[in-house]
């Protein structure tokens, strides 16, 4: 589903990715794990299209990128650590707006965001203006965004930044059942342990290269920390 | 249609696991956007054009922040100039143009600035990236809903200095010229400004990036403005209005070739 | 440790002294080959270094934009440098076409500024170009400021557009021309065959000036990155 093959991403002088290589099948739920400044943010906005690689080849279900970009788009959720929603907007308006944007047939929009403002609880806030919610809640309505146009691939950028236990296990539950369910997905986090209970897979970026890669079995949640700190200190005092 | 493409394209589709669309209520089948979109990824050029306009009109509705202070803004530089050129009659007939455009610069700027920092901020300018339109379809958008502002700015503008300034503005050629100059300046000012939000004194380098620019235009409005005003035969302000309409079309041209280039990373 | 080829550099220190030499050739011009023009008498001299900067300036500009779109073309930084340099050398050579034409507008319009289409035109250039400085200063992802730069740097070549062009549409202009004009300026001159030959050494020992420059100045922004990679190298080294 996602192929990248010797991706490297320099700003400036300074190299963020590289010679990236990484696959993700499909319906595989890959957690990426990394220091601040490892790269795995810059990874996602490649996969996103919104960066441009320096070097190398990234495939989306068979569509090359940048290249072709547009078809990527479509088949695209992304949840960022930034809302990505109108504040002056109500929830529905927001969501009707970017069913607008995918295309969405006129005649299900409405209904088709009615259902996801249903799924993500927020169909009693429906009308509010999103400026009033809270953090948890946008987070929710993000997923539903995401979610709205039934994208093949989810892309998960530090989605849990500022939320509370209560909102994190919330979004945890709705990501299992309503926003994955299947899809295959990338979500880098610094919460280990969250990570691991999601994920089918684990990888380790450090200084721009996969240091670690292996399925969540083989390694156990208590174990994870230690493996993490190992990964990332050997590399960095190579 | 048969390309090995278009099949790894609709196996995407094939791996969607049956439990989602059992998840989601039945009348909500999201089969029919994909057929449709296989044939075109991208959402039709104008509606999209249409939806983000609309977006931005909605949102100032409701907030009514911008065109709040771009009007009280407006006001205070009529004010600060009446004042502080202790203009007599004579005096305002041959400023207010001067005093009509440079308040339509700079709060049409404070609009700029504003529209495309909230998109920037929240993260939205990321999510309309994400979704697959046409980039300069979200330029065109944006343009549109600035200039909107721009030109309610310019309305409120011309009934103040029409009171305040005892002249008679409301010409149809005179509103011309306001059209014509506002579609140039936020043309361009919608494209620096989309690039100016990335910087760190963001308020104070729009304006040195977007004067140097415009001003010919405004200079060539202003004139043609005057002329207008003073109700000079049509050879004293056509060269003007001629102006007016080459500089709006090399902008609209020139902004519409750059502007993939300054969102895209 | 030299990031250069010695035939580079053998050819870059011979343009420096070609255009060294030329510099002098011309002034020698200015001065003593052409004689005191017979309405303007010793003023009009400086014109030749006016009209010589300013076509230094414009192949400065016009290299921007052809750096800026290669630049968005390939995304290759070689092609940021050169608009970076390009640009600096156009401001300085502009700088100097502004205060020449001061000084010969204290003896001839009898103020050293006035309002006048041309010299606003002028100003706005070099604002334009001053605010693409400060456009680079202002962004800190360098991809992203190579980026706007190019974008920039296309989008302020109208002003120079609008300067060349505003001499020859505005009938209010009191700026002399070279050429067909609608005006009708205060301070022109006939062309005798001794100020032609003068204007055109000038204008070719300019062009000659503005590469040279372009090209040392490709240099040092080649040398900064230089430095810039080896301390990455280093720290990296040491992290």
């Amino acid at each position: 589903m996602i192929e990248i093959r010797n991706l490297n991403k320099i700003f400036g002088v300074n190299p963020v990715l590289r010679s990236l290589d990484l696959d993700v099948a499909r319906g595989e739920f890959l957690a990426l794990f990394g220091p601040n400044g490892s790269g795995k943010s810059t990874l996602l906005r490649i996969l996103a299209a919104l960066a441009r690689p320096t070097s190398g080849t990234v495939r989306i279900g068979g569509w090359e990128l940048p290249a072709e970009a547009a078809h990527v788009r479509a088949q695209l959720g992304v949840v960022s650590h930034l809302p990505l929603l109108y504040e002056t907007l109500t929830a529905e308006e927001n969501l009707l707006f970017f069913a607008r944007l995918y295309d969405l047939p006129v005649a299900e929009r409405a209904d088709r965001v009615r259902a996801m403002l249903d799924r993500v609880g927020l169909a009693r806030r429906a009308g509010d203006v999103v400026r009033t919610f809270s953090r948890g809640m946008q987070q929710r309505l993000a997923i539903a965004r995401a979610i709205l146009h039934d994208p093949a691939i989810l892309l998960l950028d530090e989605p849990y930044t500022g939320l509370d236990q209560d909102a994190a296990a919330l979004l945890d539950e709705l990501l299992r059942e309503v926003a994955l369910a299947g899809r295959t997905a990338v979500m880098t986090t610094h919460d280990l342990r969250r990570g691991h209970q999601l994920a089918s897979r684990i990888a380790i970026l450090s200084r721009g290269k996969i240091a670690y890669d292996a399925s969540t079995d083989a390694v156990s949640s208590e174990a994870l920390p230690t493996l993490y700190a190992d990964v990332t200190g050997a590399v960095t005092n190579r | 249609m048969t390309s090995t493409r278009e099949q790894s394209r609709t196996d995407i589709h094939a791996d969607t696991p049956v439990e989602t669309q059992a998840e989601v209520p039945p009348q909500v089948t999201p089969a029919a956007p994909r057929v449709r979109k296989r044939r075109r990824p991208v959402t039709a050029y104008w509606r999209v054009v249409g939806t983000i306009a609309w977006k931005d009109l909605r949102a100032e509705m409701r907030s009514r922040e911008l065109i709040n202070s771009m009007a009280l803004f407006t006001a205070m530089v009529v004010m600060v100039f009446s004042l502080a050129l202790e203009l007599d009659a004579q005096a305002r007939r041959s400023v207010v143009t001067g005093v009509l455009w440079v308040a339509i610069v700079f709060a049409g700027m404070l609009g700029l600035s504003r529209s495309l920092a909230a998109e920037k901020d929240r993260g939205s300018l990321d999510a309309l990236l994400l979704a697959p339109i046409d980039r300069s379809a979200l330029f065109f958008g944006k343009v549109i809903g600035n200039l909107l502002f721009v030109l309610v700015v310019a309305a409120v503008l011309l009934v103040l200095l029409t009171i305040m300034f005892d002249m008679a503005l409301m010409k149809p050629l005179l509103l011309l010229v306001v059209l014509l100059g506002s579609v140039g300046f936020t043309t361009v000012g919608t494209l620096l400004a989309s690039m100016s939000v990335h910087a760190r004194a963001r308020e104070t380098l729009l304006p040195i990036l977007l004067l140097p620019v415009v001003l010919p235009l405004l200079l060539s409005a202003i004139r043609a403005s005057s002329a207008i005003l003073e109700d000079l035969p049509t050879v004293e302000w056509r060269s003007n209005l001629e102006l007016l309409v080459i500089a709006d079309v090399i902008f609209l041209v020139g902004a519409y070739a750059l502007f993939d280039f300054v969102v895209e990373e | 440790m030299t990031t250069y080829a010695e035939g580079r550099t053998r050819l870059l220190r011979n343009l420096t002294y070609a255009a060294a030499i030329l510099f002098v050739l011309a002034l020698l011009m200015d001065f003593f080959y052409v004689g005191p023009e017979a309405q303007q008498g010793e003023a009009q001299r400086i014109f030749y270094v006016h009209l010589g900067s300013f076509l230094g300036a414009f192949i400065g500009f016009t290299a921007a934009v052809v750096a800026g779109i290669r630049y968005l073309r390939s995304r290759d930084p070689k092609w940021d440098t050169l608009g970076l340099s390009s640009v600096e050398v156009g401001l300085g050579l502009s700088t100097i076409t502004i205060v020449t034409g001061m000084f010969w507008a204290k003896p001839i319009w009898n103020v050293y500024w006035t309002w006048e289409p041309r010299l606003t035109s002028v100003t706005i250039m070099w604002l334009a170009y001053a605010a693409y400085m400060m456009l680079r200063a202002g962004i800190e992802d360098p991809e992203r400021r190579r980026r706007f730069a190019a974008v920039y740097g296309i989008v302020a070549f109208s002003s120079v557009l609008f300067t060349v062009i505003i001499i020859r549409v505005r009938p209010d202009t009191i700026h002399p021309a070279i050429g067909p004009t609608q005006a009708s300026p205060e301070g022109e001159f006939e062309i005798t065959p001794r100020i032609r030959d003068t204007l055109f050494f000038n204008l070719f020992t300019f062009g000659v000036i503005a590469v040279t420059l372009i090209w040392y100045r490709i240099r040092l922004e080649n040398l900064f990155l230089h430095i810039e990679r080896r301390k990455m190298d280093l720290l990296s080294q040491e992290g």
